[in-house]
């Protein structure tokens, strides 16, 4: 039984891989069709003004002038990736639960095993938040980002199941690692709003950039709202930082020892902590902050990939 | 930052230059400091740089987590060993660069929770303020105009207002509302919690202690200084702080794949079987597990390391015993291929050392060495290199039992000697050439390594923190924001009602808790919404 599990896991990844490739593809012609200028939906008039936001209160008033409250039709590309996206997705979450099934415990105790599911959880986050506001135009960047990160582990993560080792036998395994993964899919995607954001305040200070930015929301409402998804994402951090501290004091009889992987699990909490303080200094807010969000993501890829495949330490679960 | 703005505040851009600043004097630069230290933009910066000063620590092998590799560094990097340990990057965490940057950060923090709670505190008592004279400048500005009576409209308004958890004065004929005031408590909350982690830790880590120890099973460890192999006592640590409490290790199981051919050996349970004797004489069993510490004496013990304890004698050619232990193997790999060093120094003809290799499931490779290809109890052997000559333990120097450095001693058996090394199977006995006597592998017992921990200050770190988490909920989501209702009565029975907010801090969410607040309010009165 365990061994057909696995199989099916292994096929249901790779069936998720070529989904996600297609959504891919489906997303970015969408992007190409709205660099069309034919189709190019013009709304910058309303949105640039709030680029220039003045005081607290006004400004926050223009805050609310999101994608969502000019509900454009959707090309015919884009509803189909979304389509092609949900697909992947349960094939992906398909292959986790099976993984997961196969090993009798959860899917996440070996590399391959957390970059199988926190992807899935990243597709996850963005896929809900959709529900919230229209950020359909982060599909490219996250399908693109997902196929190379679970395509990767496939490749070159993959090993066979293997029990837990005692260390791992807890339920803050379930609890502390769940979260993360949860914290870095709104990071994720906390950081691909800051670069559209960066992308747009060019657009708008010089004209220059992609066509299809025109379709994207204002620079200050792209900053608006990585603010608030990189807020949840910083809220889970805490917690995981907590959940692991006191995970640690029961496993290795300390709850901070300075291990590699505290060390970044701290350094990236610094640097978010940072991006929310940004927000309230003068000559912080904007392009700044936003550079600090994408600092601060790249610090959590760090972690997830160079700090567990090379740097020694406590955390050496990848299994390779 | 200015203690009267809300935490998430967006200051107006900076002005221009060109003012002429005043000569400042002794105090007048000290404030100028202080306020240059507490504000905003050198705190944040004081951030940046506290993530960026703690990448070095990872890089490097620190002395706190992992001594050996600052060994194995020195002799890798014998050039770069000195200029990097003068940096204090061997010690990073605690190094005097990286404690100015968190200790300023942390003053910094201080100066500005102080005024900031002060003003909140004023902010708590007061009542709303005044309400503005044109609501149609504010956020959510909705005016309706109907057929209603002035005094009901604002007393629907008030109870409304009181309904949804605001803070409501009565100004003529307007009414002024506030709430969300536990955002900047809980902000408040957070960054106090975030002193309060750093000194508890700081406190923890002076009161506390931690010891590690070897017990071999049938052995015990009592909770005094002297009997433990290493000692790490806090910096206002007192001995009186050890609970004299005795640990017995009756057993010790452990548990290895053997089903799973991608994780053959894996240890998947250990446990260590123990007979507890607290201060009062009272005695129990439990048992020490990975991820589930011994609660004794103020302290808790940690099962951290585990390995084989081969039990050997050495006796005289008479047959006299003359050394008996069971000696502590140290792991080398998975498969817990171990090794050990025995000390015989008297009672033989000659000072007697030996390097043993303890292979508890032995293979031979195919280049013919031997190796453990189980960790498990299955097929042991110990071989033995055996030396003679001045083991050095008469000089008075410390030596460590684990090791024997074999330089200035004669090879006898195995190494550079042409006799092979000894190979004893459990009940084994073989002669030492060179007819010095025998030794003999009657055993093998397990021992386990405790880490035994105190510290004091533990439950307050937890308690810091899970405010921190709390401060950090509230702090973020709760929008603080100020409401007003104005009914201005126009001609005939008419009246006109204005609906306004201002957001103080981030708040997404106010335009629609404004109009959402309208609807309600003219639903209350009977009235239609006109837009």
């Amino acid at each position: 039984m365990t061994e057909i599990f696995e199989t099916y896991s292994v096929i249901a990844v790779y069936s998720a891989l070529a989904v996600y490739t297609i959504a891919f593809i489906a997303f970015t012609l969408d992007l190409a069709r709205r660099s069309a200028p034919a189709t190019a939906t013009v709304r910058t008039g309303a949105l640039a003004s709030a680029s220039g936001g003045r005081a607290t209160a006004l400004l926050e008033r223009l805050a609310t002038d999101t994608p969502s409250d000019t509900p454009g039709k959707a090309s015919r590309p884009l509803q189909l990736a979304m389509g092609f996206t949900v697909v992947a997705w349960l094939l992906h979450v398909a292959a986790a639960v099976l993984r997961g099934l196969a090993a009798g415990r959860v899917p996440w105790a070996n590399m391959f095993e957390f970059s199988l599911t926190a992807t899935a959880i990243i597709v996850g986050v963005f896929l809900a938040i959709q529900f919230w506001q229209d950020l359909r135009f982060l599909g490219v960047y996250i399908t693109g980002f997902v196929i190379l990160l679970l395509g990767i582990a496939s490749v070159n993560f993959y090993v066979p199941i293997s029990p837990l080792p005692q260390s791992l036998q807890s339920a803050w395994l379930v609890i502390h690692v769940f979260v993360a993964s949860l914290g870095t899919g709104f990071f994720a995607i906390g950081a691909g709003l800051s670069l559209a954001q960066l992308l747009q305040s060019r657009r708008e200070l010089t004209g220059a950039g992609p066509r299809f930015l025109a379709t994207l929301p204002s620079a200050a409402s792209l900053e608006n709202l990585a603010y608030r998804v990189i807020l949840v994402g910083f809220v889970f951090w805490t917690f995981t930082l907590i959940a692991g501290a006191i995970w640690a004091q029961r496993a290795w009889g300390r709850y901070w020892g300075w291990d590699t992987k505290e060390v970044w699990t701290f350094i990236i909490w610094t640097i978010f902590a940072g991006y929310i303080h940004a927000r309230a200094t003068r000559g912080w807010r904007g392009s700044r902050s936003a550079w600090l969000a994408i600092v601060g993501f790249s610090a959590v890829m760090f972690n997830f990939t160079i700090v567990n495949l090379f740097f020694k330490g406590l955390h050496t679960y990848s299994g390779l | 930052m200015d203690s009267s703005r809300p935490s998430d505040h967006f200051d107006s851009p900076a002005q221009v230059s060109g003012i002429s600043q005043p000569k400042l004097g002794f105090v007048g630069y000290l404030r100028f400091f202080w306020r240059q230290l507490t504000s905003m933009r050198t705190a944040l910066l004081l951030l940046l740089l506290l993530a960026f000063a703690a990448i070095p620590g990872s890089l490097v092998p620190q002395r706190t987590s992992d001594p050996n590799g600052v060994v194995q560094f020195k002799t890798e990097n014998p050039d770069l060993y000195p200029v990097l340990d003068t940096l204090q990057v061997f010690n990073t965490y605690s190094s005097v660069w990286f404690s100015a940057i968190y200790l300023l950060l942390f003053i910094s923090l201080i100066g500005c929770i102080i005024p900031r709670t002060r003003f909140h505190l004023a902010a708590l008592r007061a009542r709303p303020p005044r309400t503005p004279a044109r609501l149609d400048r504010l956020a959510g500005f909705t005016s309706i105009t109907a057929e209603a009576d002035a005094a009901a409209a604002l007393d629907s308004a008030t109870s409304l207002l009181r309904r949804l958890g605001y803070r409501v004065e009565r100004f003529g004929s307007s009414v002024s509302a506030e709430r969300g005031y536990l955002r900047e408590t809980g902000n408040l909350v957070f960054h106090s919690a975030l002193v309060g982690v750093l000194i508890a830790v700081g406190l923890g880590g002076g009161l506390g202690y931690s010891g590690q120890r070897v017990v071999v099973e049938g052995q015990k460890f009592v909770n005094v200084l002297g009997d433990y192999d290493s000692f790490n006592p806090g910096r206002f640590f007192s001995s009186d702080s050890l609970t004299p409490y005795r640990i017995e290790l009756n057993s010790f199981d452990a548990t290895y794949e053997t089903e799973n051919p991608n994780a053959i050996g894996l240890a998947t349970y250990y446990s260590a079987n123990v007979t507890t004797t607290d201060e009062n004489g009272n005695t129990g069993e439990s048992s020490i597990k990975v991820n589930s510490p011994l609660d004794i004496g103020n302290s808790e013990v940690f099962l951290l390391g585990n390995g084989y304890a081969p039990v050997l004698t050495v006796r005289d050619p008479e047959g006299k015993v003359v050394w008996t232990d069971a000696v502590p193997f140290l792991p080398q790999d998975a498969f817990l291929t171990s090794v050990g060093v025995v000390k015989v120094p008297d009672g033989l003809a000659k000072q007697v050392g030996m390097i043993g290799l303890f292979y508890p499931t032995v293979d031979t490779l195919d280049s013919g060495a031997l190796a453990s290809t189980f960790p498990g109890l299955d097929d042991p052997l110990l071989t033995l290199r055996v030396y003679t000559g001045d083991l050095g333990l008469d000089d008075g120097v410390p030596k460590s039992v684990y090791a024997l450095d074999p330089i200035g001693l004669t090879p006898i058996a195995g190494g550079a000697s042409d006799v092979d090394s000894l190979e004893l199977g459990i009940g084994d006995t073989v002669e030492i050439p060179g007819g010095l006597g025998t030794v003999e592998l009657s055993g093998v017992k397990r021992f386990a390594s405790f880490d035994v921990h105190h510290d004091p200050a533990q439950l307050w770190v937890l308690g810091f923190a899970i405010l921190i988490l709390g401060g950090l909920l509230t702090g973020l989501f709760i929008p603080r924001r100020r409401v007003w209702i104005k009914v201005v009565e126009t001609e005939g029975s008419n009246v006109r009602i204005e609906y306004a907010g201002l957001a103080r801090g981030e708040d997404p969410g106010l335009e629609s808790a404004v109009t959402d607040i309208a609807a309600r309010h003219s639903k209350q009165l009977g009235l239609r919404l006109n837009p």
